[in-house]
């Protein structure tokens, strides 16, 4: 038997809205007791204080890509039949750009705001409805905007592709890199955690339970 | 005091380990990834439907949403609400539902709450352009060795690094 399920007429319209509302909840799950709904948390990334958000996104990244090759290695999974996001040079670069400003000032993602609202974070809700609006004001200018968010297209693009090496090389390259990553992040929060906590002003009120769990 | 009470995160790593495998459970079950991103656009472009249905048709952007099920049924928008709620049942089980406004210590609540609107409108505009965001794009197309995926992290980060000086006020 062979997968993607969906993509293979396993399942219908309805199986597959009851599958978005499984994985939805093991996703809002996962962000929410690594951290990832705490907008001081996630706004240490940028301070170098608290590096969970790389930590956790790259170990996410490699173990995905490592399952995804090696399914479609063994033939548990049709790799072909798997949706790759299709590639504009331009417009996602220059909308990573643009996100990273709001991602900074914002201390959350999209789906991290969600978490944070629901969880009683009331600038969470405040994230939640800018992202709304924001969507909502893109979309209704989406006229004028569509000559650039069409440019540079690149189709199903990838690293492989990109750089010559079959699957597997670009797999242990980004594996290698992320494993060098978090050498270095442990490196940095070493150096800059201490010296924040001595420095930073600090509010008793305020102390969130963000500090207990970064150890390890 | 209930933060006194609540558990400590999970390891940053096991719980990367614990997405990646929702990541791929998702590749596994649908022959897609996750997303965030599109549950707004999918949710304004049924909001935009109901008040100007033909307004809504003639748009190229929100016109992709309105066809199959409707915008309402959408697989992202439905994931968005488990990603609710397993996030509000992750944080009930270990006593971190808390009302909280979080902010640096030199920054005013309606400072933090301005600032947290206006930065959810960029990334709206940011996700709109790179069709996707930290989900949909990071998370996804990183797995998928993606190229644009990946130029959307490097972005991503490389912008974040370099505007969070400027907005230190707000967290430090």
């Amino acid at each position: 038997m062979t997968a993607p399920y969906f993509e293979l007429g396993y399942f219908g319209e309805r199986g597959a809205l009851v599958a978005a509302l499984v994985i939805g909840i093991a996703f809002g799950w996962c962000l929410e007791s690594a951290g990832m709904g705490s907008a001081r948390k996630l706004s240490a990334q940028f301070y170098l204080t608290d590096l969970t958000v790389f930590k956790v996104m790259f170990s996410a990244i490699v173990t995905a890509m490592l399952g995804l090759f090696w399914l479609g290695r063994l033939g548990v999974l049709d790799l072909s039949r798997v949706y790759v996001p299709e590639t504009y040079i331009l417009p996602q670069l220059v909308g990573g750009l643009i996100f990273g400003m709001g991602f900074a000032l914002g201390g959350l993602c999209p789906g991290t705001s969600c978490v944070a609202a629901v969880t009683g974070r009331l600038d969470g809700a405040a994230v939640v409805l800018g992202m709304w609006s924001g969507v909502l004001a893109t979309g209704l200018f989406f006229p004028s905007l569509q000559t650039f968010y069409e440019a540079t297209p690149r189709g199903a693009f990838t690293l492989p592709q990109v750089f010559h090496l079959s699957h597997g090389v670009a797999v242990l390259i980004v594996v290698l890199v992320a494993i060098s990553g978090f050498r270095g992040a442990e490196w940095i929060e070493g150096r800059f955690a201490t010296h924040s906590k001595l420095s930073a002003p600090r509010n008793a009120l305020r102390e969130t339970p963000v500090a207990e769990g970064v150890g390890a | 005091m209930i933060s006194r009470l609540a558990k400590p995160y999970s390891n940053p790593y096991l719980a990367g380990v614990g997405l990646g495998l929702v990541l791929l459970a998702a590749f596994v079950v649908m022959g897609r990834g996750l997303g965030a991103s599109g549950a707004f656009a999918s949710s304004a472009a049924g909001v935009v439907s109901s008040v100007a249905p033909s307004h809504a048709r003639a748009n190229p952007y929100f016109a992709r949403y309105l066809g199959g099920g409707g915008p309402w049924l959408d697989w992202l928008l439905i994931e968005i609400v488990g990603v609710a709620i397993g996030g509000f049942l992750s944080a009930l089980v270990a006593g971190r539902l808390r009302v909280d406004i979080e902010r640096g210590p030199r920054f005013s609540n309606r400072a933090r709450l301005t600032t947290a609107f206006v930065a959810g409108g960029v990334m709206g505009l940011g996700a709109v352009l790179a069709r996707g965001c930290t989900s949909g794009q990071a998370l996804t197309g990183g797995a998928l060795l993606s190229v644009g995926s990946w130029l959307f992290i490097v972005g991503a980060f490389a912008a974040a690094y370099a505007v969070a000086p400027l907005v230190r006020r707000a967290w430090i």
